[in-house]
């Protein structure tokens, strides 16, 4: 054997690093076009769907037969900024700086239509069933005007949630249980100081306990009170496949009060009835409500409802639609990101040059999911406002939106995508094969997306559960509208409402992304390559 | 440590098959080492385990003293080329020596000098998926230079080579070596390494059957035989078995002796006096050598053994 001075290498060689590790999966990445290509289809996808979406709804009305096509107004917005429903009888008198208003409710009472609708606009309650609402709502109110959308703050008694005191539309607190009756009257007091009212209510009128304190920033020092009835509208909703339809309509509530007592300045002589209402609100017509006031004791019907508004669509979710068709494009791509490597032996170079795999796959994830954020941030941050863009051109109207939930949204969105990608890119690590490794995704994802959005198709509770348990609990970060316990509404997925926060739902995809992750990882160092 | 490559004892079953059984040898600096076998003996699996990327049963694999799933920037001590199709053909070849060298801290210019260095300037640029299975070699050589590594290890880097590529190997793989670096190329056709290696390693059924220089292994095996034509047969027969030789007659005019070197054939000839026309050395070629050493080793013949 010959002896000779072993190998010295010149090269400098760096410091060994992670980052090392991420610019070579950078390196690796954006040298495959077709990565690249996938990656603009994603963003292509998710804009002109929205596109597609805000192009094909439109929204009209037409006040007369021959008259011209209206926009569809926007409701009112109430002093939080969003929209709401501000539509009860209200009989009131001026209240001239500080003071309280008494009552003792006796009654609630209602009536509603079991086949929807109502009957014509001369007879409204013709052949309406006696029953209450569990959200009708009478009591006392003390409100800046009798403009809708206004500051407010309110004590009731409710069809069957107890006492409650409810302020400027989004704020409820529950007071006494129970229903209110001859036999078991419920007492409500509104005290105004400042800004500040009070809630109180009592069994007896003798023993009062403290419900809510409201701050109304801005009340004017003359403002309107009195006593109130609303009733929301009644629905119905039936499933079948494919689809849902609701029966419903307008509803009426009667209550009766007496022992009405007040204290401060109270500058009119009597009171005054009348029915705040816009055109569009689901209330029984006008003729239908009023008062009657005979020896103290009144007797006030009222239709609608003093609440945020819930039952117009979800905007920016709409404008979204294509989200699950990028996400399809956006999984591809985090499967083969590691697939083609397996696919034809590149997997044994990259560990060669790395043998850390651990290392390797988080390098794998970092860039993919970085990469898929950026992409997602761009497609929704065109995609919203070109949509609404283009749906508020065809007469729908767009509901005011804060910017957190709007970042909320686009920011969620885009890690929704760049999540999902990393769980294709785990997947495709445990399974090694592209085919299997997208259609477990999607079969995980997508698929219990669609399913629960698409009314009628599994029944609602299987829906919400698809939403909680399964990968799609993350698309609750589109969701842009809130649920509220005081207002009936349907609840599904497919009108928006999805059981998880936005981000517990986020919380349930990263968690099944870290599971795979992390069983990847376990393989890869287990398995031979 | 000394850049060598060190086995021991390396077992590794896959199913019922035992690929390696106690596979032992060192790749020692400043040679070429030819590791050889049949198909099947263990080479490449040799070679996986010594890169860290299939775990051994037992038995130890080390480069410069540690195991490879220890070293931090292993392309700077092994170069390795297993498999030349391991790459993703949409990428180009340039882009695949350029992730390489991201993930050593090397930048483009390394790459652009092994290009340079594997002769794929004018392809460099193209899809690696459109390149024949000799432009996939050179540029497994090429990211096998990358970290300019002190060990190269090459499995059958003549695959699919044109001859004028199998010159250039063989040259390539004499100056890596002369540089002081240790270089294992493995190959199942002798023949391929007669003038490249200088050190051979055979394997067999998954464990080392020599592990010798060429000239050591040439002369084990070609126990040198004479042939001798002469008109006085028996005689000559007499003569050489009297002096210890197992002369054999395989003509009429012609023996074939074993056991003594030309010169003691033609001494005891002359000095007996016996006349022979013609009279050869016949040596054993390293083929030879080779077939002799793995004949019960080859694991796929034409009978099925269980």
């Amino acid at each position: 054997m010959n002896v000779m001075t072993p190998y010295h290498s010149e090269l400098r060689v760096r410091r060994d690093g992670f980052t090392q590790l991420l610019r070579a999966e950078w390196t690796k990445f954006r040298t495959v076009r077709g990565w690249l290509v996938g990656m603009a289809v994603a963003m292509l996808l998710i804009v002109g769907l929205g596109a597609l979406t805000g192009a094909n709804s439109e929204c009209g009305i037409q006040l007369g037969p021959n008259s011209p096509s209206l926009a569809c107004p926007a409701p009112p917005t109430g002093p939080g900024g969003e929209w709401v429903t501000d539509s009860f009888y209200f009989v009131r008198q001026p209240l001239a700086g500080n003071g309280s208003i008494t009552v003792r409710v006796t009654s609630l009472t209602g009536l509603y239509s079991t086949s929807g609708g109502f009957a014509s606009d001369q007879n409204p309650t013709a052949g309406m069933t006696p029953g209450v609402q569990p959200w009708s709502k009478a009591g006392i109110i003390v409100k800046a005007s009798t403009r809708r959308g206004t500051a407010y703050a309110a004590m009731m008694v409710t069809g069957s949630h107890g006492v409650r005191m409810q302020w400027n539309f989004t704020h409820d607190v529950a007071g006494l249980t129970g229903k209110a009756s001859a036999a078991s009257p419920r007492w409500l007091r509104l005290t105004r100081s400042g800004d500040t009212i009070t809630g109180y209510d009592s069994a007896d009128g003798a023993h009062w306990t403290r419900v809510g304190i409201a701050t109304l920033v801005g009340l004017p020092s003359t403002a309107q009170a009195g006593l109130f009835a609303a009733s929301p509208g009644y629905s119905v909703t039936s499933r079948s496949f494919g689809g849902s339809s609701s029966t419903g309509g307008p509803t009426l509530a009667i209550a009766a009060f007496d022992q009405v007592g007040r204290q401060g300045t109270w500058p009119a002589s009597r009171w005054t009835g009348e029915a705040i209402q816009g055109a569009f609100d689901k209330a029984l017509p006008v003729s239908a409500q009023g008062f009657t006031q005979t020896a103290g004791r009144f007797t006030v019907s009222g239709s609608g409802d003093i609440a945020p508004a819930t039952d117009s669509i979800d905007v920016i979710r709409h404008t979204l639609a294509g989200t699950f068709a990028g996400l399809i494009a956006v999984v591809v791509i985090g499967v083969m990101f590691v697939t083609a490597e397996y696919r034809r032996g590149m997997i044994r170079t990259t560990f060669t040059a790395s043998p850390r795999r651990g290392r390797v796959l988080a390098a794998k994830a970092i860039v993919l999911a970085a990469v898929t954020f950026a992409v997602g941030l761009v497609a929704t941050a065109v995609t919203i406002p070109l949509g609404e863009h283009l749906l508020h051109g065809n007469g729908n109207p767009i509901p005011p939106v804060t910017a957190l939930t709007w970042l909320q949204v686009v920011a969620g969105t885009a890690a929704l995508l760049a999540v999902s990608a990393v769980l294709g890119l785990a997947v495709g690590t445990l399974l090694r094969r592209s085919a299997g490794a997208i259609t477990a995704v999607i079969v995980a994802i997508v698929l219990p997306y669609l399913l629960a959005v698409t009314p009628g198709i599994l029944p609602a509770g299987v829906e919400q559960w698809l939403v909680r348990v399964t990968p799609a609990a993350a698309f609750a970060v589109q969701q842009s509208i809130q649920h509220y316990p005081q207002v009936t509404q349907d609840y599904t997925p497919g009108n928006g409402y999805f059981p998880l926060a936005p981000w517990a739902g986020f919380a349930v995809l990263c968690a099944w992304a870290a599971l795979a992750l992390t069983f990847a990882v376990f393989l890869l160092r287990r398995r031979d390559v | 440590m000394e850049a060598t490559i060190e086995v021991t004892g390396l077992r590794k079953r896959f199913g019922p098959a035992l690929a390696l059984d106690g596979m032992t040898f060192t790749v020692a600096p400043g040679q070429v080492t030819g590791f050889v076998g049949p198909n099947g003996a263990g080479k490449s699996t040799t070679m996986r385990i010594i890169l860290g990327l299939d775990a051994a049963d037992a038995g130890t694999a080390t480069v410069g003293g540690r195991p490879y799933a220890s070293l931090r920037h292993p392309l700077s001590q092994v170069g390795s080329l297993l498999d030349a199709g391991a790459l993703q053909p949409s990428r180009s070849a340039r882009n695949h020596l350029l992730w390489l060298a991201h993930s050593q801290g090397l930048g483009a210019r390394r790459a652009d000098e092994v290009i340079e260095q594997a002769g794929l300037r004018s392809a460099a640029r193209r899809k690696a998926g459109g390149y024949s299975l000799g432009m996939r070699q050179r540029l497994g050589i090429a990211a096998a230079l990358l970290g300019d590594p002190p060990v190269l290890m090459f499995d059958e880097p003549f695959n699919g080579m044109d001859p004028e590529g199998i010159v250039w190997m063989r040259g390539f793989l004499r100056s890596l070596a002369a540089e002081g670096r240790a270089v294992l190329v493995s190959s199942h056709l002798m023949s391929e390494l007669q003038d490249t290696a200088d050190h051979l390693v055979v394997i067999g059924r998954g464990r080392v059957i020599a592990d010798a220089s060429v000239a050591a292994l040439i002369a084990a095996a070609s126990a040198d035989r004479v042939t001798v034509r002469t008109p006085a047969r028996d005689e000559a027969m007499t003569v050489l078995a009297r002096a210890g030789a197992e002369p054999a007659a395989t003509a009429r005019d012609v023996i074939t002796v074993s056991g003594l070197t030309p010169e003691r054939v033609v001494k005891l000839l002359s000095d007996n006096s016996v006349p022979f026309a013609e009279l050869s050395a016949h040596r054993a070629s390293l083929e030879e050598a080779y077939m002799e050493l793995t004949r019960d080793a080859v694991e796929f013949r034409a009978e099925v053994t269980p």
